[in-house]
């Protein structure tokens, strides 16, 4: 097991300017460890990071895109898996931070705790590429690959919860919040025309 | 453009053409499946993302407004009722262009949706209603072509809209 806190700093020493869709404890977290206009909090509903990363994924193609998924999350909507595998975007990296409960909601156990293998379901599903990482050093020597190889990438990080990040909901939903990333989307928009 | 009384695949298409749609997310209907949706998938424009349900597509309109890429989700009754909290929250409080195109099954031809027998019918209305969603229902020729204004017009004022088929749709 990983301390997420760690985990999320070696992805944020290597975001460059990705497009980040947290979710949840992750962005709770994630928000205060790498800071950016180009996070985007706003999925509205449990479940929804991993398809807004797709519409993103395929609307920005030559730019990536990294999704901080939660693992009850994932499991709210786990058909995303078969429709990002099908769609096929190079440029999405999915992260599934796994702390095996449903931390944001009192952390009961997610169904499966321990059994079921997300990394499984996602190479089933089709995913180009597919890691799990259990241990900080080999996250850390692999990440360089899994943010580089061409995807739809996959990767299970099993972690413990080593910080208590507050839980902002009125941040997360805040119409503030969207009109920062539309700013901060702009530039690599014009790049893209 | 097609007859009167004729609702044709082809007249959608030109439409959502005309209204600058590249992208669309769809799950099989079988209201819109012949006339629609199988044309839909061999048009070299406009790219269709085949979902496994309905709320993924919320988001990944949401996802490809934010890049400027306009897009419509195609879909069955049943699976806008499927998708009203991401609906509720993507496309309604966070005020997002989220626009549906959704096949009415059960509906009968000759009423409007809210006299429908079928009851998964006859709520969808009073549900946009209530969501603060515009709607407008197809029958007609005339009524497509009013199509792409609506598209604009939720665009512009980034605000969900609701298209439904009064009808089987033809190719």
């Amino acid at each position: 097991m990983m301390p997420r806190t760690e985990c999320f700093k070696k992805i944020a020493e290597l975001r460059g300017d990705a497009v980040v869709v947290p979710t949840y404890s992750s962005m709770f977290s994630w928000r205060t460890i790498s800071p950016s206009p180009l996070n985007y909090i706003s999925v509205g509903a449990m479940g929804q990071a991993s398809s807004h990363g797709l519409g993103f994924a395929l609307g920005l193609p030559n730019h990536k895109v990294i999704v901080l998924d939660g693992d009850g999350s994932l499991l709210m909507n786990l058909s995303s898996l078969v429709t990002i595998a099908n769609a096929a975007p190079k440029n999405l990296v999915h992260f599934v931070v796994e702390n095996g409960c449903y931390e944001a909601n009192g952390s009961h156990p997610i169904p499966g705790q321990d059994k079921v293998s997300f990394a499984g379901l996602a190479r089933a599903a089709g995913y180009a590429q597919v890691f799990e990482f259990d241990g900080l050093n080999r996250f850390a020597a692999e990440l360089p690959h899994v943010l580089t190889v061409a995807g739809p990438v996959f990767a299970t990080l099993k972690v413990i919860a080593d910080d208590e990040p507050k839980q902002d909901y009125g941040y997360m939903h805040s119409p503030e919040r969207r009109r920062e990333f539309k700013e901060g989307l702009r530039p690599i928009l014009a790049r893209q025309r | 453009m097609a007859s009167n009384g004729v609702l044709r695949g082809s007249d959608i298409i030109a439409a959502l053409k005309k209204a600058g749609v590249s992208h669309v997310a769809a799950l099989p209907d079988i209201t819109t499946s012949h006339g629609l949706l199988w044309p839909l998938s061999r048009d070299k424009e406009l790219k269709l993302i085949r979902l496994c349900k309905e709320d993924e597509g919320i988001s990944i309109c949401a996802g490809l407004a934010h890049t400027e890429k306009r897009a419509v989700l195609l879909m069955q009754m049943t699976g806008f009722l499927d998708s009203v909290n991401s609906i509720r929250a993507i496309a309604c409080e966070y005020n997002q262009p989220i626009c549906m195109m959704i096949g009415l099954l059960g509906k009968e031809p000759d009423k409007k949706p809210t006299e429908s027998k079928a009851f998964g019918v006859r709520i969808i209305e009073p549900i946009c209603d209530v969501m603060g969603i515009e709607h407008m229902c197809l029958n007609s020729e005339d009524d497509v072509e009013r199509v792409p204004d609506a598209i604009a017009h939720a665009y512009a004022t980034s605000r969900p809209l609701a298209v439904l088929f009064g009808k089987v749709l033809e190719p």
